[in-house]
């Protein structure tokens, strides 16, 4: 076989990108004397990484079902605000479990909620994508405006079915309060956030870089056309990867709902901003920007919380503008499109 | 023609409609004396003027913003808080709208450049974000915008309802400043939207619509995109200031739910697309069709489910349940964008076409 | 010599332009088709039509017999076409490794397989576990013909892939290309380089403004001065 030239040459390292990465402990580095007390200042850090996590579990599905299909979803709010409904219709029977001083009966029922959510909202999300955003495959506009009205269809639904008042939802018993560590507070239902999330991470990650499926999700959010030139339905590919971004968006709904403490319709609505701001400070169609975009959010919303309560939801606005003006795709925008 | 800028309403079922409309508009308060009438004709004046500077954006040059009544909260306010703060005089009521406009043209202008160097989608992702961050902003300023509860405020004598222009009454009807208030209403609106038809059918719409045709090629035809989508974000966006600020004239009350809340803009949207995008006429249609329903569909509403939950079925009661009529019309909208793209303006011309 | 792959009076639009305006030729099984012509005669079109990436607008296209137009482009790949687009498409985010699992649809690499490949393409095994992105345009050309004979296939439609490489690369593609004839694989070969096309063709199709304008043997026409002149032009100067 002829020897080429190009086999001998050196190959580039490929160069990674360390400079968004930073962003979170710069921002912190420079809240903290701000803050001034560690205490506070560790309490505040521990409650951004709960919320962090847990908007990173609803964002992670809207931004892969953008990288692989270019489709916005603006209905994407309406499965939370589903997902935190179901929370209470499994949480209302099973009042005895949670109020039960177990945690292993505290744990099931949240578990169960989860898992019931989860699997409405993937279904639900099924019905969506057929109904909804498959007639309208690469219109943008079209699929801005659906989804909207999809968005407003639902919440009515929700208020038609829930009523329009606020459910109140208690937290299991071992579940409430904190751990304090020194004067730090480390509540303990934030504690679950964290690792729920965590694991929904490390699930994500381990998905897409080691299981077939993975790969195919990731080659499709940089060339569709040639997945399908390989062989694979890339419809299917992406109704899955919908219905699993729905059941994602459920799951956080739960989280949310135990987290305030309450469910109301609108809350879908309230955090599909939150969502948006993750989104485009992360990188659209990234899963590692989507963390840390919901990581600064987070961060920036607690911190400004404390020293300015006001500003909380302007200053993450100004966080998104500041990283826009730096990086005007966003942190780490999937496949350098 | 020239005051309709060469763009009359073409089809003659929609010539109909739309005369019927405005000639209502024109006599409503000889028409309907009563207050509830007149603040429906007023809504969908200042309406009718809001979804047209929308459609300038949506229809015209094909970007979704969902901060366009976020411009109209910043005309409302203006007039608000210049009234509030200075009195009840004309001096202040134009100082209002002329401090308004400039901030909602910067404001315009940086999110533009912000979100649509990228992608217009970003635009639509950013708008939403800023809308709800402004609308946070004006509740929690209690000392500027009076916070959640808005501001109340007189507006000049002559517009207020105990002002007689004329002792009598004309066609049976006082014409206090109420009606005065009105027609200050209608003819502004009426001005601003000829400004409008005129804007879109100049050589400036026409490259705005050749670009929402076809990005690429416009470009290469040595149009820069990036400026004339600006360009139009910041007129629409002055255009709703205007809006705002009638609005607030005519309401002599703003508050974040009146002028600021995400639902408003999604009732923008709803009245856009289902009067027809991309025709500025479908705004009148739109608006008018939109008030009046949730003014009197919502009677309807009650009817059937109260029937309905006599007749035992509580899932029916609860969705034909007044307060319920948005899910209504969001299903009308969903349908609209499928079946309709063009609305009931398209429809309207369609039958003429139809018909020969 | 039966067909393996028949197309008859195929017209494709894109948008607004009328781009294949009645294309037939034949390709036979076992052998290498060489689709030249100017650039844009079609013969990108002529792939992608195939492939089901554009839908053929009237006309028909057979592969083993079976009619395939108007099938998604999945279902085609699936009766065993194989396509190496112009831009060569290799998932840039993704392994050399992860690439080649992904082309491998039907289950594990085959290993002996992978070591042929790797006979023709060593530059393969040495950067097996790199990013596909950080690869030379000759590596990632190699990649992408790797990814559509991983496994057998019947039929390889190739898209220019000599376009912008180094000679010497183009000697190891000329020996990847005889090898796959060799193994029985019947390819549609769309090449600029003459002398590419001179060395791997065995027929010869040659388009112009949407049309096949000449069939014949690739020795007859490289023997005919006279007739490459006439039906290739410039491009047939630029390559000598």
């Amino acid at each position: 076989m002829s020897a080429t030239t190009d086999t001998g040459a050196a190959l580039p390292r490929p160069k990674i990108d360390f400079a968004p990465a930073l962003a979170p402990f710069l921002i912190a580095l420079i809240a903290a004397p701000l803050i001034g007390s560690t205490s506070t200042f560790i309490t505040l850090t521990f409650a951004s990484l709960a919320m962090g996590l847990m908007l990173f579990t609803m964002a992670s599905g809207f931004t892969l079902v953008f990288g692989l299909m270019d489709v916005l979803n603006f209905g994407h709010g309406a499965f939370i605000s589903i997902g935190a409904y179901m929370a209470t219709l499994v949480f209302a029977p099973l009042i005895l479990w949670s109020q039960a001083d177990s945690l292993a009966l505290n744990l099931g029922v949240i578990l169960l909620a989860i898992v019931v959510a989860a699997a409405v909202c993937g279904a639900l999300g099924l019905v969506f994508e057929k109904l909804l955003i498959q007639p309208v495959y690469g219109q943008h506009l079209k699929q801005i405006l659906v989804t909207t009205g999809g968005l407003i269809v639902v919440e009515q639904l929700l208020y038609a079915l829930f009523g329009p008042d606020t459910i109140p939802l208690g937290l299991p018993t071992s579940l409430r309060g904190a751990f304090h560590i020194g004067d730090a507070a480390i509540e303990k239902f934030r504690l679950l956030a964290v690792v729920v999330g965590l694991v929904i991470f490390v699930g994500l990650t381990l998905t897409l870089n080691y299981t077939k499926i993975g790969l195919l999700i990731r080659a499709g959010v940089e060339n569709r056309e040639m997945v399908e030139a390989l062989g694979y339905r890339i419809n299917r590919l992406f109704l899955a990867v919908f219905m699993a971004g729905s059941a994602l968006a459920g799951l956080g709904g739960v989280l949310w709902a135990l987290y305030r403490e309450q469910v109301h319709a609108s809350v879908g609505q309230s955090l599909t901003v939150l969502i948006f701001i993750v989104v485009i400070t992360g990188g659209l169609g990234s899963i590692g920007g989507c963390l840390l975009g919901a990581t600064l959010v987070a961060l920036v919303a607690n911190y400004a919380g404390f020293l300015a309560p006001k500003f909380a939801l302007v200053s993450n606005i100004a966080l998104m503008v500041a990283v826009l003006l730096w990086r005007p795709r966003g942190l780490y925008p999937a496949g350098g499109r | 023609m020239m005051i309709l800028s060469g763009d009359p309403p073409r089809g003659r079922a929609l010539v109909a409609l739309l005369a019927v409309i405005v000639l209502i508009l024109a006599i409503a308060p000889f028409l309907f004396p009563g207050a509830k009438s007149l603040n429906v004709a007023a809504t969908i004046l200042v309406y009718a003027l809001l979804v047209a500077s929308y459609d300038l954006l949506l229809g015209y040059t094909g970007i979704v913003s969902f901060a366009h009544v976020m411009f109209y909260g910043v005309g409302a306010y203006g007039v608000a808080i210049a009234l509030y703060g200075l009195g009840p005089s004309w001096g202040a009521l134009i100082l209002g709208i002329v401090a308004a406009l400039p901030v909602s043209v910067a404001l315009a202008l940086a999110i533009a450049l912000f979100s649509l160097r990228v992608q217009t989608i970003f635009f639509a992702m950013v708008t939403l974000a800023v809308a709800s961050a402004f609308n946070v902003l004006a509740s929690q300023l209690d000392w500027l915008t009076g916070g959640e509860d808005g501001r109340s405020f007189q507006v000049p004598e002559i517009l207020r309802p105990g002002f007689r222009l004329i002792s009598g009454r004309a066609f049976g009807v006082e014409l206090n400043g109420r009606v005065l208030s009105y027609y200050l209403v209608f003819i502004a609106c009426a001005v601003l939207f000829l400004a409008l038809l005129r804007v879109v059918n100049s050589p400036f719409g026409r490259v705005l619509q050749a670009i929402r045709e076809n990005p690429f090629r416009a470009e290469a035809l040595g149009y820069r995109i990036v400026y004339h989508r600006a360009l139009a974000t910041c007129l629409s966006a002055a255009v709703a200031t205007l809006a705002g600020a009638l609005g607030a004239i005519w309401q002599h009350y703003v508050g974040p739910d009146t002028a600021l809340n995400l639902s408003i803009q999604l009732d923008v949207l709803v009245m856009v697309v289902i009067g027809g995008m991309g025709s500025l006429y479908g705004a009148i249609v739109g608006a008018a069709l939109f008030v009046v329903a949730r003014n009197y569909l919502q009677g309807l509403l009650g009817a059937l489910s109260a029937a309905a939950s006599g007749a035992g079925l509580t899932l029916a009661a609860g969705l034909l349940h007044p307060d319920r009529w948005l899910m209504w019309l969001g299903l009308m909208f969903i349908l609209a964008v499928y079946f309709a793209p063009t609305g009931i303006v398209g429809r309207l011309r369609g039958l003429d076409k139809g018909s020969g | 010599m039966t067909a393996l792959l028949s197309l008859s009076g195929v017209h494709t639009h894109i948008g607004r332009y009328h781009i294949l305006q009645g294309v037939d030729f034949e390709a036979a099984e076992g052998k290498t088709t060489m689709l030249l012509g100017r650039n844009g005669a079609g013969k990108t079109t002529t792939l992608r039509t195939i492939m089901g990436l554009w839908r053929a607008s009237a006309g028909s296209v057979a592969f083993a017999g079976q009619p395939i137009a108007g099938l998604p482009t999945p279902s085609i790949a699936r009766a065993g076409i194989a396509y190496v687009p112009e831009t060569m498409a290799v998932f840039s985010g993704l392994t050399v490794r992860e690439n080649l699992i992904l082309a491998a649809r039907d289950g594990a690499l085959d290993d002996s397989r992978l070591q042929w490949i790797f006979g023709f393409f060593p530059a393969l095994k040495k950067f097996w576990l790199s990013r596909a992105g950080s690869l030379s345009g000759g590596q990632k050309q190699m990649l992408s013909i790797a990814r559509a004979i991983v496994e057998p296939r019947r039929l390889l439609l190739i898209d220019e892939p000599t376009k912008g490489l180094a000679p010497a690369i183009v000697g190891a593609l000329i020996d990847c290309l005889k090898e796959i004839k060799r193994a029985g694989v019947t390819v549609l070969l769309v090449e600029q380089n003459f002398r590419v096309a001179q060395e791997v063709g065995d027929d010869v199709r040659v388009m112009d403004n949407g049309r096949i304008v000449h069939r014949g043997s690739m020795a007859s026409l490289a023997a005919d001065a006279t007739l490459q002149n006439r039906l290739l032009g410039l491009s047939l100067d630029a390559h000598q």
